[in-house]
């Protein structure tokens, strides 16, 4: 976002000019409030990244939601089966207006090495994902790594109102 | 010191067909008929108090050629004497059926559902015998070896 400032008028109450599509972004991509759809392993550097060590909060991610109609980003972590799918499409489908979708570890990107009949190959196939975290699982920086990128795509995004 | 398996054979002279070790660990392969009156004996009899049925599998010969084609896998343990044992009973495909052990162990009754789940092994006068792991929808038993390991069947998304 572009922020300017006139010197002279600042001091004097202070105002700046941006786009609105820019400021909404910017308000968006700080205040994440995740869902964590904690299935597997995956959690555990789930759990890691966001706790005090590496802390999500840092980015303004810090707060995650256990209900689907307060949360802004679908954090889907470990492996789903075939048996769990209906469900995170449910949850999906209850977000409210505008989401996003992480896929957090192999298993959400593609299945990982579970080629076989109990494993959903990507949970792309049924929901759209908006950013990829390969890993198995992922390091804590690349978690980061990929919040990171999704706060870029938010703010570069048409923002819905 | 004579092991379990051979106080079995003495026991039940014509129901143990074999038996084996390794590892410290015996092993009895049984007749359908006598498991029940086997597992209710290793349980109750002082010299065996095997007070707890560890896992219940079994193991698909299809590749292996064997025949009959099934072996389904009974684990025990005993926590006082500190020792295990493991009946074996050879299952014919045509005739896929086991007796339960609900009655002597309550676990019997989920390991089971997985094993009709995952091999389509019967187990007569089980209470309750539905699938464990997969959903009511899903056809055939992926554990058999000629299920397709890439086959899937999935409730939504798409299909292969
Ligand atoms: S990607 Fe690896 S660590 Fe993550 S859920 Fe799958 S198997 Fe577990």
């Amino acid at each position: 976002m572009e922020m300017k400032t006139d010197s002279s008028q600042a001091s004097q109450g202070g105002y700046l000019t941006s786009r609105l599509d820019e400021m909404i972004g910017w308000a968006r991509k700080y205040s994440i409030f995740q869902y964590p759809f904690v299935t597997a392993c995956c959690g555990m550097e789930y759990m890691s990244t966001a706790c005090s060590h590496y802390d999500v909060d840092r980015f303004g991610a810090g707060l995650p939601r256990f209900s689907p109609r307060q949360s802004d980003v679908l954090f889907v972590v470990g492996t789903i089966s075939h048996k769990m799918a209906p469900v995170l499409k449910m949850i999906y489908d209850q977000m409210a207006d505008p989401k996003w979708v992480v896929a957090f570890g192999v298993c959400t990107c593609t299945g990982g090495f579970y080629d076989n009949y109990a494993t959903v190959q990507g949970i792309d196939t049924l929901i759209p994902v908006d950013v990829y975290i390969p890993g198995c699982p992922p390091r804590p920086e690349n978690v980061l790594d990929g919040l990171i990128k999704l706060q870029e795509k938010i703010q570069r995004q048409k923002q819905e109102v | 010191m004579p092991g379990l398996t051979d106080w079995l054979k003495e026991r039940f002279p014509s129901d143990v067909l074999e038996t084996h070790a390794a590892h410290g660990d015996e092993t009895a392969v049984v007749t359908r008929a006598s498991l029940p009156v086997i597992a209710a004996h290793v349980k109750q009899d002082p010299a065996f108090d095997m007070n707890v049925l560890v896992d219940i599998t079994a193991v698909d010969g299809l590749t292996m050629k064997w025949n009959p084609r099934f072996e389904a896998v009974y684990h025990f343990l005993s926590t006082a004497q500190l020792h295990r044992l493991r009946l074996k009973v050879r299952v014919e495909e045509k005739d896929a059926v086991m007796p339960t052990l609900t009655g002597l162990w309550p676990i019997a009754n989920w390991f089971e559902r997985e094993v009709w789940d995952m091999f389509g092994i019967r187990f007569e006068g089980h209470p309750d015998l539905r699938r464990i792991l997969m959903y009511e929808e899903f056809q055939g038993h992926p554990l058999r070896k000629d299920y397709p390991y890439n086959k899937r069947q999935p409730l939504i998304g798409p299909r292969n």
